[in-house]
C-alpha cells in the first residue's frame, strides 16, 4: 500500500478539547440513515458513534481510529470485512462480511472498535465517506481535531511552538 | 452571493443593507450564527444540565453513555427543568417591565413624576371598578401588590371564560402571584427539587399565565391609561423612514416610559431649532421592536424594522443616537456603533452595554433626560460622515393601532358583527401570529409566508411583535392588503375599512389578543379552546416567546412554532407538549418550520373547531 504524502488525516490537539463530546454526537447523526439530529435519536437501531471522548490522567482525549498503516485490525480480519484503501490509507469495512469474530476488537492498539446497536458487527470510523471533512471534525468548537496532511499539520504546530518562543524570547530580552 | 442574501432575509432593504455590510467586511448576526455552526446537539435536545456543581451533566441521546445526571435525573425531568427555567425568564421579563410601569403609574398618582400623566381616564375608572377601589391610588397600591401577591387571585386572570377559570383551578395553575410563580420555577428547579416532569411542566403553565393574564396584561392596561389606548392610525415600516438630511434617533428596546418621552423632547421647538442650527433639517424619529410598536400605535412613529433589522439600520450609517432601554437589544450594536458616528445610548439602570453611552431613565426626571438625550442625538448630527451613509429607499405605508377597544369600535360598538361573520363563514377563524426574528429562519418569510396563507384562506390575523413589523414592512397592514385575502375576509375588510392583518401592539399586547379572545368565548357562550382560532410564532428566538406560547395553551389556543424548541431529548415531554396538553388544557402545541404548512395546521385546526361548535 503506498500512503500517499496528500493524504488527509485527523490529528488531535488534546489541550483544546474541552470534553464538550460535540464529536461523538456529529459521529453519531453522520452515521444514522436520516443525518438529521432530531429524528436520528429515534430510529432503529440506534446510530452509534465511532470515536470516543476519554478522561485520563486528567484530561479529555478524543479517541479515533488512526488507520494505521499496515492496519492491524485489517491483518487480523478473516473475512474481508476490514480493507485498508491503497489510495486513501482508510480502512473499510465491508459490513456484509463481517461474522463479529472481534479479531479487530482484540487486536485494536486504540479500543475504537465499537459495535453496532444489537446486532454481533464490528463498526468503526469510516471517515465520513460521504464528507468532504468528517462530521466530527466539523462540529469541533474548538479546533481539537484538525483535519489535514501530516504537513500541514506540522507546518500548523510548527509555526504555532515558533510564535511561542518568538514571544518568550522577547519578554526575556525586555527583563 | 445573491442568493446567499435572499436566504438571509426577504426583506429587501435588509437584503441591500446586508450587501453593504459585507462589502465593508461588518458582522451580523447572520455571520455570528455561521460561526456558531454546528450547534451543539446536547443543547438542541435539551438534555444539557448546569444547575448544580455536580454537574455539568449530558444525557447521550442515543442510549449509549449516560442516561442520566449525577443526581440520577434523566432526560425528562432535564428537559423539563429547563424549559420551566425559560418560561420563568420570560414571564420575570414581561413581568417585570408591568410592575415598571405599575410603579410608574404609582409615582403619577403621588405626583411624583411629572413628566408623565393620565390619558385614558376612560380605562382607568374601567379599571378601578374591576378592582373595586376608588381612587386612583388605591388602584395603583392593589395592582403594584399583585406582583407579592401569595394566594391570588391575580384580578385579571379573572377576565377568562368561567369554563377556563374553573380548568385552571381544578389542575391547581391558577396562578397567585406574579413573583411568587417565578420564584417558585428558581426553586423547583434547583438540584433535588420537583423532579416529576408533568408537575414542573404544569407550574410552568402557571407561572406562564401570571405573565399574560397578570405582567403583561398589567403592562398592557396602564399604558393605555398613562399613554392612551390605542386607534387606527397610519404610518409607514422600513429604513426608507430614515431621513438623510435630519437627525435621526431611533428608539429601541420595549418600555413606552422612555420612547414616549424621547417623542416629547423630539417634537419640542427649541430641540428643532437646535438640529437647523447644526444643519439638520429637523429631527427624525423611527423605532425598533416593541418600542417602535408602541410608539407606533399611540403616536404613529415610524418603523425602521423589526429585531434582525437592527444592526442594519445602524449599518446605514445615518443614525445620530440608537436609544435603548431593555430586551432584544443586541450587544453586538456596542463594537458596531464604533464604526460609525452613532452613538448607542443607554438608559435602564437594568441593561447596560460595550460601548454605549449611559445616561439614565428614571420616572421623576425623565422629561429632562428625554431632553439631553435629543440633545446628545442632535449634537452628534455634525459627526456624521456622509460617505459612508447609505438609507435603503424602501418604506411601505402601514395601518396600526388596533387595540381591542379600537377593534370594537370599528365593528361599530360591539363584537357582534366580527362573530356574525366567524357564523357565516366569510371569516374563518382567527389566526394570532406574533414572536421575534430567528436568523435561523430567512428574516420575515416565516411571518409573511404564514400570514398570506391565512388570509388567503379567510383567516383574519391578528398580530404583535416583530411579526406585526414583518407584515407591516411587506404593505399586509394596508386596508388595500384586502385584496390579497379570500373573498369572504376581503369583502368585512373592505366594508370596514380595515386591513386583513390587525396590528395590536407590542408583545406584552399579546395580552389583548386575549382579551379578545376571552370576550369572543364569552360572547359565544363557550371556553376559548372552543374557539376557531390558533396562534403561532414562526421565526420565536426569546425566552419571552417560550413564556408566550406556554400562555396561550394554557388559555386554550392550538399553536404552531416555526423553531424547534429544545425538547425533543424527551420523548415524555415532547408528547406532553405535542398531544398530552390537549386532554390537560384543550389545547397543544405543533412544530413546523414550514410557513405554508404551519399555516395549513392552523386551518386544519380552525376548520375542526368549526365543526365542533356547528358552523359550516
Amino acid at each position: 500500500m503506498i500512503a500517499m504524502e496528500e493524504n488527509k488525516e485527523i490529528f488531535v490537539r488534546l489541550e483544546r478539547c474541552m470534553g464538550c463530546r460535540s464529536c461523538e454526537m456529529a459521529c453519531a447523526i453522520e452515521h444514522s440513515d436520516s443525518k438529521n439530529l432530531y429524528t436520528a435519536i429515534a430510529e432503529k437501531p440506534v446510530p452509534v458513534r465511532l470515536l470516543y471522548v476519554e478522561k485520563a490522567e486528567g484530561r479529555n482525549v478524543p479517541m479515533i481510529c488512526r488507520h494505521c498503516e499496515d492496519a492491524p485490525c485489517v491483518a487480523v480480519c478473516r473475512t474481508g470485512a476490514l480493507v485498508q484503501n491503497s489510495l486513501t490509507g482508510v480502512v473499510e469495512r465491508i459490513e456484509e462480511n463481517c461474522m463479529g469474530c472481534w479479531m479487530c476488537a482484540m487486536i485494536c492498539p486504540y479500543g475504537v472498535v465499537g459495535r453496532k446497536t444489537g446486532v454481533r458487527m464490528a463498526v468503526k470510523c469510516d471517515r465520513c465517506k460521504d464528507r468532504d471533512i468528517p462530521a466530527c471534525v466539523q462540529a469541533c468548537p474548538t479546533g481539537a481535531l484538525v483535519y489535514a496532511t501530516q504537513r500541514e499539520f506540522m507546518e500548523m504546530m510548527r509555526k504555532e511552538a515558533a510564535a511561542r518562543i518568538a514571544r518568550e524570547a522577547r519578554a526575556l530580552a525586555r527583563a | 452571493m445573491t442568493n446567499d442574501i435572499r436566504s438571509k432575509s426577504m426583506d429587501p432593504a435588509c437584503q441591500e443593507m446586508l450587501r453593504a455590510c459585507e462589502k465593508s467586511g461588518l458582522e451580523t448576526a447572520w455571520d455570528r450564527l455561521e460561526k456558531q455552526q454546528p450547534q451543539c446537539g446536547f443543547g438542541e435536545l435539551g438534555v444539557c444540565c448546569r444547575n448544580c456543581n455536580m454537574g455539568p451533566c449530558r444525557i447521550d441521546p442515543f442510549g449509549e453513555g449516560a442516561s442520566e445526571g449525577v443526581c440520577g435525573a434523566t432526560a425528562d425531568i432535564i428537559v423539563a427543568r429547563n424549559l420551566l427555567r425559560s418560561i420563568a425568564a420570560g414571564a420575570a421579563a414581561h413581568s417585570d417591565h408591568g410592575r415598571d410601569v405599575a410603579h410608574a403609574f404609582k409615582l403619577i398618582v403621588e405626583g411624583k413624576a411629572p413628566s408623565y400623566g393620565i390619558k385614558d381616564q376612560e380605562k382607568l375608572d374601567r379599571l378601578m371598578k374591576e378592582y373595586g377601589v376608588d381612587s386612583p391610588a388605591l388602584l395603583a397600591a392593589a395592582i403594584l401588590a399583585e406582583f407579592g401577591k401569595q394566594d391570588g387571585p391575580i384580578q385579571f386572570t379573572r377576565r377568562v371564560p368561567p369554563q377556563r377559570l374553573e380548568l385552571w383551578k381544578k389542575l391547581g395553575i391558577d396562578p397567585r402571584g406574579v413573583d411568587r410563580e417565578i420564584v417558585e420555577c428558581m426553586h423547583r428547579t434547583h438540584i433535588g427539587v420537583d423532579n416529576d416532569y408533568v408537575n414542573l411542566i404544569l407550574h410552568g403553565l402557571r407561572t406562564s399565565i401570571s405573565d399574560g393574564w397578570g405582567g403583561s396584561m398589567i403592562a398592557t392596561e396602564l399604558q393605555d391609561v398613562i399613554f392612551g389606548t390605542p386607534k387606527p392610525i397610519f404610518s409607514e415600516a422600513n429604513m426608507g423612514v430614515l431621513d438623510p438630511e435630519k437627525v435621526n434617533i431611533i428608539v429601541h428596546g420595549h418600555e413606552p416610559l422612555l420612547s414616549e418621552m424621547i417623542v416629547a423632547a423630539a417634537s419640542d421647538p427649541e430641540m428643532i431649532e437646535l438640529a437647523r442650527n447644526e444643519g439638520a433639517k429637523g429631527i427624525n424619529l423611527a423605532g425598533i421592536c416593541c418600542t417602535a410598536n408602541e410608539a407606533l400605535m399611540r403616536q404613529g412613529v415610524p418603523i425602521a424594522g423589526n429585531f434582525l433589522s437592527q444592526e442594519l439600520i445602524m449599518a446605514t450609517g445615518a443614525v445620530e443616537a440608537m436609544v435603548v432601554d431593555v430586551q432584544c437589544i443586541m450587544p453586538a450594536l456596542g463594537p458596531l456603533a464604533s464604526c460609525f458616528h452613532t452613538k448607542l445610548i443607554s438608559t435602564s439602570p437594568k441593561a447596560k452595554f460595550p460601548g454605549a453611552v449611559h445616561m439614565e431613565f428614571h420616572e421623576d426626571t425623565a422629561q429632562e433626560t428625554a431632553k439631553e438625550i435629543v440633545r446628545t442625538a442632535v449634537k452628534n448630527f455634525r459627526n456624521r460622515d456622509p460617505s459612508k451613509v447609505q438609507i435603503p429607499d424602501i418604506k411601505t405605508q402601514c395601518m396600526a393601532g388596533f387595540s381591542v377597544e379600537a377593534i370594537v369600535s370599528a365593528l361599530g360598538g360591539s363584537l357582534d358583527p366580527l362573530i356574525e361573520a366567524i357564523k357565516n363563514g366569510s371569516i374563518r377563524g382567527i389566526g394570532a401570529v406574533v414572536g421575534c426574528n430567528n436568523p435561523k429562519i430567512t428574516q420575515d418569510f416565516g411571518h409573511i409566508g404564514m400570514v398570506r396563507e391565512l388570509i388567503k384562506n379567510n383567516v383574519l390575523v391578528l398580530t404583535t411583535g416583530c411579526n406585526a413589523q414583518a407584515c407591516a414592512k411587506a404593505g399586509l397592514l394596508q386596508p388595500e392588503a384586502a385584496e390579497k385575502a379570500g373573498e369572504g375576509l376581503k369583502a368585512v375588510c373592505q366594508a370596514l375599512g380595515v386591513p386583513p392583518v390587525l396590528h395590536m401592539g407590542s408583545c406584552v399586547d399579546i395580552s389583548r389578543i386575549l382579551v379578545a379572545a376571552a370576550a369572543l368565548a364569552n360572547a359565544l357562550g363557550v371556553d376559548i379552546s372552543d374557539l376557531p382560532a390558533a396562534g403561532a410564532a414562526p421565526e420565536w428566538m426569546s425566552e419571552k416567546a417560550v413564556s408566550i406560547g406556554a400562555y396561550v395553551v394554557s388559555s386554550g389556543v392550538f399553536t404552531v412554532l416555526g423553531t424547534i424548541p429544545p425538547v425533543l431529548g424527551s420523548k415524555a415531554v415532547a408528547d406532553l407538549l405535542t398531544s398530552g396538553a390537549k386532554d390537560v388544557v384543550g389545547a397543544c402545541f405543533a412544530v413546523e418550520p414550514d410557513p405554508v404548512k404551519a399555516a395549513g395546521l392552523m386551518i386544519e385546526h380552525i376548520d375542526s373547531q368549526r365543526r365542533k361548535l356547528g358552523l359550516a
